[in-house]
């Protein structure tokens, strides 16, 4: 049986205390904090430019934060980078597995990098959930954008991660496919108890997929809760009015938006 | 370091010869067209001099075929690099649990692969061609052959730092490396017959030892035991250096967020 006790009180997975990053002089992460526990799914909104893929890169150890630490499953990024990416993985609209190898080849190769035990077998069941068997002899530059997502899920599976990070997963499927998407992240979430973090240009994905989001504006979160009651401690309808009005104007449940700083 | 690791990416990289057979004529092309060059030139030579300089001018064609001992080791450490970069796999290999030490090992298998396949048809070619037997070099090859691949290994590292760092914007740089090296590494030329100022700077670099044991072995039988000393010794430095580079290029890069964002330099 699941246990029922809250998420928060669960073990944290992945923890950013302090993250801040600049390019050029300009902060772009600004003094980001959270914790995500054990079977959570955690939601990076905001606008485009403000902060999300920057946060991933640095909990991925991608890029060095200027200042701040990373802590996956409780210990430093910085000198466990090896032992935490073997339990976490990644996903991104924007990179790619080798277009010129064949879905099963690069799924063979990763499955390899991950160390993942019986390959064949864990291959054959990632392609019937996400139900791609067809396009396992395709070659992998030759599929659909939609196609290419799904493939690149699951190579974000095949070490069955405790951690996985997924940047705009749904960026280019149709809504059918992003319906199927979302629910095999969701069961993956409930039956694995994996920990998500998630962004999304999508209202709709997040409220199906996070139980919790942080707005980031200009790099500063500047907002955070389960996405029914952000809705509701605001005075908007929905989450997307929540996000419209936090780009355009930093906040939304304060009565004085904060006047971003320089 | 974990040889599953390893064996994954050298695997990802033999699934592409497989796949696309068109990219070992590439291994082939060059080699066979310097080959055809360097042996018509050793035949012009023989010609017109005496039987004694004929005989030994064959090292010409010797020098070719251990050049591109070290050029395609080189090669082969950058293009699976680049491999990764064009088809936009590298941010997944980084954030896959693959030390850098793993990665660049399974550069290194290729680049071994690479010269195997290559050196095996020049030698061929060389001998049923232009009568070299590569042979003649007797257990001397295997020394020979294995600093040229250790060297050409530090340069690959060196060319792959500079695309780690600079991007497209050096690839035509990065490629030519190991021809900045060539004038000083005596590889058809003798160290005394350099001018004086080249002679200690050609001492410097691994290969040099190499290539003047190649031509005391055409021509005695016999090389000298500092020689090869020299070369390991310059070899074991390179790697070092190229290794530390490496790491320190591979920091720079995190800390300045240009994994990301590969193309922008
Ligand atoms: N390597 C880099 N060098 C310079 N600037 C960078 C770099 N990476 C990100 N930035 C800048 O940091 C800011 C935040 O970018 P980031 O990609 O994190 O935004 P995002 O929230 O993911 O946006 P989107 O919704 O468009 O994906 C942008 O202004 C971007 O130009
Ligand atoms: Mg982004």
């Amino acid at each position: 049986m699941r246990s029922i006790e809250p998420l928060s009180s669960r073990e944290v997975i992945l923890e950013a205390r302090s993250l801040t990053r600049a390019f050029g002089g300009i902060t772009v992460l600004d003094a980001f904090s959270f914790r995500l526990h054990r079977g959570e799914s955690l939601g990076l909104l905001g606008a485009n430019g403000a902060g999300k893929t920057t946060a991933m890169n640095c909990l991925l150890g991608l890029t060095t934060p200027s200042s701040g630490d990373v802590l996956a499953f409780g210990l430093p990024l910085g000198s466990h980078r090896i032992g935490i990416l073997r339990r976490t993985n990644f996903s991104s609209t924007y990179t790619a597995l080798p277009g010129n190898l064949l879905v099963e080849q690069n799924l063979r190769v990763f499955a390899g990098l991950y160390g993942v035990p019986d390959p064949a077998r864990r291959i054959t069941g990632l392609l019937d959930l996400l139900e791609i068997s067809h396009l396992r002899r395709r070659v992998t530059g030759e599929l659909s954008a939609g196609e290419s997502t799904r493939v690149s899920l699951a190579k974000a599976l095949l070490n069955d991660p405790e951690l996985l990070m997924l940047d705009e997963p749904t960026a280019s499927l149709d809504p059918d496919i992003a319906d199927k998407v979302r629910r095999v992240i969701r069961t993956v979430q409930r039956e694995r108890q994996v920990a998500i973090l998630y962004t999304s240009h999508n209202m709709r994905d997040i409220e199906e997929v996070c139980d919790r989001v942080i707005f980031l504006h200009r790099g500063r979160a500047v907002c955070e809760g389960a996405p029914a009651d952000i809705v509701a401690r605001s005075s908007r309808r929905s989450l997307e009015e929540v996000f419209i009005s936090i780009a355009r104007d930093g906040n939304v449940i304060d009565a004085s938006p904060e006047v971003p700083a320089s | 370091m974990t040889l599953s690791v390893v064996g994954a990416l050298v695997r990802r990289q033999l699934y592409l010869y497989q796949r696309t057979p068109m990219r070992l004529v590439e291994l082939m092309f060059w080699p066979l067209v310097d080959l055809i060059i360097w042996g018509n030139v050793t035949v012009f030579i023989q010609r017109n001099s005496s039987a004694d300089f004929g005989a030994y001018v064959l090292f010409l064609i010797g020098a070719m075929i251990l050049w591109d001992v070290l050029f395609r080791a080189q090669q082969g450490v950058s293009i699976s690099f680049l491999e990764d970069v064009w088809t936009r796999n590298l941010l997944n290999i980084f954030v896959a649990p693959v030390r850098t030490i793993e990665y660049l090992a399974a550069t290194y298998a290729i680049g071994g692969l690479r010269i195997i396949a290559t050196f095996l048809v020049m030698s061929v070619v060389s001998r049923i061609g232009y009568g070299f037997n590569v042979l003649a070099l007797d257990w001397w090859l295997v020394p020979f052959f294995l600093n040229l691949m250790l060297f050409g290994w530090a340069l690959g590292m060196v060319s792959t730092a500079l695309f780690l760092r600079w991007g497209q914007a050096v690839e035509s740089l990065a490629w030519a490396v190991p021809f900045f090296i060539q004038p000083f590494a005596a590889v058809f030329y003798r160290v005394e017959d350099m001018p004086s100022w080249m002679q200690p700077l050609a001492w410097c670099i691994p290969a040099t030892p190499v290539f003047e044991g190649m031509r005391q072995v055409l021509q005695t039988g016999q090389a000298s035991a500092s020689l090869l000393a020299l070369a390991f010794a310059l070899n074991a430095l390179y790697l070092l250096m190229a290794g530390l580079l490496f790491a320190r290029v591979l920091h720079v890069v995190r800390t300045r967020g240009l994994l990301t964002k590969f193309a922008t330099q």
